[in-house]
């Protein structure tokens, strides 16, 4: 790859080592859940890693509001946008999407796809990303024009690509899973593996556990086509209130008592203090740690590390 | 990757070409073929010479076949997996109880179309004859198309741009022999895009007659559809009402009702006051429904009991009470 910086993309994504995209071919899986997730574990997994997390579902942004950032403005200057900081003054954790960029909430985002391939385009190559450690990228369901777009202008660092599938395990869901496999597939885009997200519901009165869309498909797909299954998630009502940047779960009061919903406080990350709480998070944090042992094998294999 | 049947092959219904540059105008626009994106495109010419700039041809064509069509419902969620396509089945269903009542369901969803698991009929194949496609039949009173009937196998991905999901869409109203039908339930993707805009844009002259928005409690699920009632607003959509899916769950053991999705800022309810949308109804969780959808059976006959049942009941009768009205 000489040509690395031949594009405006190759250029602005010259200093980001990992690009992870997070993808499914159903909407509501928790594709958006487990980007968020994954940026704030790959965050906390070295004190210095830097995350990048692109929201790239223009037409229904989840992103903003799972990190608390609802309304936040993008600041434009000389040499491009600056993406919002999730962690306020310590910048290690910072994100784009176009749900900053709309006025009122419920303003709809009404594109066909060459505005779309157009937004990307410059989500891309317009966004002052700097030194990154991993790119998180957040898509829409299916396997349309905002993949496509961004495989397509990714091309300058595809050897830097690698996808992570989420599924439910219902069949329906499945099936979407394995056109999303086929399209990642077609595409030459590595998998780092996948995801079972919503298998099983404790039931919090009285601990029994549910099969709210029943369970174990994903593992049963994982075998099936010989691919990495990372683990499955249970529904985390927890998890579910934080990201919906409700009032701060009673667990965490000590922590966030004061700068509820403020996460750009300088001194604490709060979402992540509170994540950290989530009985979800410890689960997650295992499949990050895989996640970035697969980065870091490749890389060795591939080129120099440059730590 | 895909082969499709093509039936009568139509002329090309895309205003805007798969190879057009990014700020193409469209090629209906004043500005085809003159606007500064439009130098160096090879469609230039044609562009400027102003033969695209009449109306879509197949128009006239979508119009006829559904001049047979007496409702046309649009089932909508900006959000992915809140249980549109369940939702559709359902009304399909419920609708189709009534012998004499002709339903078709039509799946918008060019990339991920779960119509076809959800009603049974994920191995069927489309039959083309002298009048068109023929639509998939649950029964005899219900038809279904989808994309989902086309794929060789059901693991391909359908990796398409926008102008050909178009195109598709545009010979779902057109090249389907739907005949005539009391109810079209359209079920969309999740999002405001290219889908939306054509089957809004195709049915315009034939007129729906409205859309059941679809969501589930929480905030990340109600931005997006609040996004997509502003939609419908833009495009001149009635909104027949808004459901609330996944609103809370019973424990088959203790019978302990909790909320696996809080509504953090007021759930549906509170949304369609605020915005002036009439709320058809809360549908409990009920881990059967996502078991019936899978197994490709209906929900409301195997769990007449469920008060999810219940539920899809009174919202379905309200629908077409407001239907029966217009």
């Amino acid at each position: 790859m000489t040509e690395v910086a031949d594009t405006p993309v190759g250029r602005r994504l010259q200093h980001v080592k990992h690009i992870i995209i997070v993808c499914s071919g159903k909407g509501g899986v928790g594709k958006s859940s487990v980007s968020t997730q994954l940026a704030l574990s790959l965050r906390g997994s070295s004190p210095n890693a830097r995350v990048g997390i692109l929201d790239i579902d223009l037409t229904g942004p989840s992103i903003p509001r799972m990190l608390g950032l609802d309304g936040h403005p993008v600041h434009q200057s000389s040499d491009g946008w600056v993406p919002v900081h999730a962690d306020g003054s310590e910048a290690r954790l910072v994100c784009m999407s176009v749900g900053f960029l709309l006025k009122k909430k419920e303003d709809s985002v009404v594109w066909r796809g060459p505005k779309k391939n157009a937004m990307i385009r410059q989500f891309l190559s317009d966004v002052r990303w700097g030194e990154l450690d991993y790119l998180v990228i957040d898509t829409p369901p299916g396997t349309s024009d905002e993949h496509l777009s961004l495989i397509e202008h990714m091309a300058p660092v595809h050897s830097r690509l690698s996808a992570v599938i989420v599924t439910t395990p219902q069949a329906v869901a499945l099936l979407d899973a394995m056109k999303c496999l086929s399209f990642t597939r077609a595409v030459n885009l590595p998998l780092l593996g996948l995801i079972e997200n919503m298998s099983g519901y404790v039931c919090p009165c009285c601990g029994e556990v549910s099969n709210v869309f029943s369970t174990g498909g994903g593992e049963e797909m994982a075998r099936r086509e010989g691919i990495k299954f990372l683990g499955s998630l249970p529904v985390d009502t927890e998890l579910v209130t934080l990201l919906d940047a409700a009032e701060p779960s009673p667990l965490s009061d000590g922590v966030t008592s004061g700068v509820n919903g403020d996460t750009n406080s300088a001194s604490t990350f709060a979402l992540w203090q509170r994540y950290q709480q989530t009985p979800t998070a410890s689960l997650f944090s295992k499949m990050a740690e895989e996640i970035v042992r697969t980065l870091a094998r490749d890389e060795g294999s591939a080129t120099t590390p440059s730590e | 990757m895909l082969a499709v049947q093509h039936a009568a092959s139509a002329p090309d219904p895309l205003s805007v070409p798969s190879n057009a540059p990014e700020h193409c105008p469209g090629t209906e626009s004043e500005l085809a073929g003159k606007a500064d994106a439009c130098a160096g495109c090879a469609n230039q010419e044609i562009c400027a010479s102003g033969v695209t700039r009449g109306p879509d041809p197949a128009l006239p064509l979508v119009r006829e076949r559904m001049s047979t069509v007496k409702r046309k419902i649009l089932v909508l969620s900006g959000k992915g997996g809140v249980g549109k396509s369940t939702f559709t089945a359902q009304l399909g269903w419920a609708f189709a109880a009534d012998e004499d009542t002709q339903t078709g369901i039509m799946d918008v969803d060019i990339c991920g179309p779960s119509i076809p698991t959800i009603l049974g009929l994920a191995t069927e194949q489309v039959h083309s004859s002298s009048s068109g496609w023929s639509p998939v039949y649950v029964q005899d009173n219900l038809g279904v198309m989808s994309v989902g009937f086309m794929l060789p196998s059901s693991k391909d991905a359908v990796m398409w741009r926008g102008p050909k999901k178009n195109g598709l869409i545009s010979q779902f109203l057109k090249d389907v022999d739907w005949g005539a039908l009391d109810y079209l339930i359209v079920d969309t993707p999740p999002g405001t895009s290219d889908e939306h805009l054509s089957i809004v844009t195709y049915l315009r002259d034939s007129g729906i007659d409205g859309a059941v928005v679809i969501t589930t409690p929480q905030e990340v699920a109600l931005q997006d559809v609040r996004r997509e009632i502003d939609f419908c607003r833009k495009v001149g959509i009635k909104v027949l009402g808004l459901v609330e899916n996944m609103s809370g769950f019973v424990c088959p053991k203790c019978k302990g009702e909790s909320q696996i999705f809080k509504p953090s800022t007021g759930g549906g309810r509170r949304l369609a006051q605020d915005m002036n949308v009439s709320f058809l109804g809360s549908v409990p969780l009920d881990p059967r429904i996502g078991k019936s959808a899978d197994y490709g059976v209906s929900f409301l006959d195997e769990y007449p009991d469920s008060p999810a049942t219940t539920a899809y009941l009174e919202i379905i009768d309200k629908i077409k009470q407001q239907l029966d009205v217009l």
